[in-house]
């Protein structure tokens, strides 16, 4: 049978530490990080939740490229 | 095993890198952490992408943060001065109804500065999707009150708030825009929570479709973050957003019409430059006037600057138009500059003609003229101390002999307005003074040879000028020889 679940991949060195993720996810997936990236902005992070793919994060986030949603299927 | 598929990722209606944005950084836009525009942005790409009308779209942003959108869309980009993008727009969309334009206009743009614009491109339904992104204040130049700030609002400034009794209520475009016929349609989404997100994504999916399928003038007001200049954290923005700002400027679909109207289509433009040439100059005007005339390097080395004068009517704007045309057909840099309003009104009317082998710096002849044309006396006395003291006078006795003060110039005359008269028409009357500036020409520039090339070059002016009309160019023809009969030189 199939399985189907969801990863939400940050590019750190695109993500600015807005924090529009954080707040923005229903699953509390993502939290701003204490290490700086090359901009020299916080960058967001996985808590370790399970994502159930929504795509909220990557809607409400305003870079191109920081936030990648993945929808991995397992045989 | 297991299979990756990406359900939210980079859109390829942004270019791959940013090689258009200077600097290092090529994966990031340059906007602030936060920021409403690159939310926007990225429904618009998606959109572009999804659509596939990338090869066709023309973003026009003006001055604002976004004016830097053509670093990141995969489709054409043009920057607009302030405000100006609905008209730039609205030449796009005319001049090839294939184009898919987006006007992508901030607050303190379209709101302000810009205003008038919109109204006018929204009234005349011009087929474009804006996107009206409005935070409330001016973001780029560091948070100023702008139109939209809402009362009480503290800005730099407003620092006290925003006072309606001095400053006035927020400008509800939407609603304004809504209120006008032409318009499809004209909905408010915020860039606030994922859901009014999505709102606004289906929103500019509309706006698009309406402009893919012609359907004329759709705006989507997008209430939008900046952060950074209000000083507030991602929730605390979208509070403010949801909350504030929601409440003066309800989100919602003020007017979709869009359904029930017909796509616009409109005369298509004209591209191929000889038929725009025989449209505007049906004589072949340059024909016939042999290459070695065309280029005489010989005469008028330096600046000719005329000025022409007389009252209202007398034809003084058409008879500088016809020197102009004249240098004009000699490869000459020329410039014509009437002058209008109060002056022209029932007082005297004038205008410059600069004739240069140069570029001509100042189209204006206010002072240093080497030629002035006076068609009565009022104007001979207002305009004579602009003539230079070597300069030419060409004057219309019909209203008496030229004044005793000026007969140490060098002057032609002729009685051009009774020689008109007989003819049949006043009107005459500047063709009439051409011939006399030929004879002018002739007696002091020019060589025998040119000479014998000379009139044909001032009938083909007089054709230029008049060429709607057959008989009228037959006539100031005749104007113009006679003109050139009775011109006679006094003095000197």
């Amino acid at each position: 049978m199939n399985k189907k679940k969801f990863e939400v991949r940050i590019a750190p060195d695109e993500c600015k530490g807005c924090e529009r993720c954080v707040i923005a996810c229903p699953r509390n997936v993502l939290k701003l990080g204490t290490a700086l990236n090359k901009l020299g902005f916080p960058y967001a992070v996985r808590t370790g939740q399970e994502c159930i793919g929504c795509g909220g994060c990557f809607l409400t986030c305003p870079e191109p490229g920081a936030i990648t949603v993945v929808q991995i299927e397992s045989e | 095993m297991e299979k990756e598929k990406i359900l939210y990722g980079r859109s390829n209606g942004f270019f791959p890198s940013f090689e258009r944005r200077p600097g290092p950084i090529k994966t990031n836009m340059h906007y602030c952490p936060g920021c409403g525009h690159g939310i926007l942005h990225k429904l618009i790409a998606e959109a572009i992408d999804d659509f596939g009308i990338k090869d066709k779209t023309i973003i026009i942003a003006p001055v604002g943060c976004a004016v830097f959108s053509y670093y990141y869309f995969d489709c054409f980009g043009i920057s607009a001065p302030h405000g100006r993008a609905p008209a730039v727009a609205t030449g796009l969309a005319r001049a090839n109804p294939e184009n898919l334009v987006i006007s992508y206009q901030g607050d303190g743009d379209l709101a302000s500065i810009g205003f008038n614009h919109i109204l006018q491109a929204a009234n005349r339904g011009e087929n474009l999707a804006v996107f009206f992104v409005n935070n409330a204040i001016y973001g780029m130049t560091g948070g100023q009150m702008a139109p939209t700030t809402l009362p009480g609002q503290k800005t730099q400034t407003s620092p006290l708030g925003r006072s309606v009794t001095s400053e006035g209520y927020p400008l509800k475009v939407s609603e304004t825009v809504a209120a006008l016929d032409a318009p499809v349609y004209v909905e408010r989404c915020a860039l606030s929570t994922v859901q009014n997100i999505r709102k606004a994504r289906h929103a500019i999916r509309k706006a698009l479709t309406n402009s893919i399928e012609r359907k004329g003038f759709s705006l989507v007001e997008l209430l939008s973050g900046c952060p950074v200049n209000l000083k507030m954290n991602a929730r605390d923005m979208n509070e403010f957003l949801d909350n504030q700002m929601s409440r003066y400027f309800p989100l919602g679909v003020y007017k979709d019409t869009a359904d029930s109207r017909d796509p616009i289509s409109r005369p298509t433009g004209i591209y191929e430059p000889q038929a725009v040439r025989e449209l505007l100059y049906p004589v072949r005007v340059a024909d016939g006037v042999s290459e070695s005339f065309r280029n005489p390097s010989r005469i008028f080395q330096s600046e000719r600057r005329i000025k022409l004068c007389g009252s209202g009517g007398q034809g003084v704007l058409s008879l500088g138009y016809m020197l102009a045309t004249m240098g004009k057909l000699r490869n000459f840099n020329v410039s014509w500059l009437p002058s209008y309003g109060p002056e022209m009104r029932g007082g005297t009317a004038n205008c410059s003609v600069v004739l240069s082998r140069d570029s001509i710096g100042s189209p204006l002849v206010s002072k240093e003229c080497n030629l002035l044309i006076a068609l009565n006396g009022p104007s001979l006395e207002k305009y004579l101390p602009t003539l230079k003291r070597n300069g030419i006078l060409l004057y219309d006795e019909s209203n008496g002999s030229c004044p005793d003060e000026v007969l140490d110039r060098v002057i032609y005359t002729l009685p051009a307005s009774d020689l008109a008269k007989q003819l049949g028409d006043l009107k005459y009357a500047n063709s009439v003074l051409l011939g006399a500036v030929a004879v002018m020409m002739c007696d002091l520039f020019l060589d025998e040879e040119d000479k014998a090339d000379f009139d044909r070059v001032f009938e083909e002016a007089i054709m230029d000028c008049f060429h709607e009309k057959e008989h009228v160019v037959k006539n100031n023809i005749k104007a113009f020889y006679i003109g050139k009969a009775n011109a006679r030189r006094i003095r000197n």
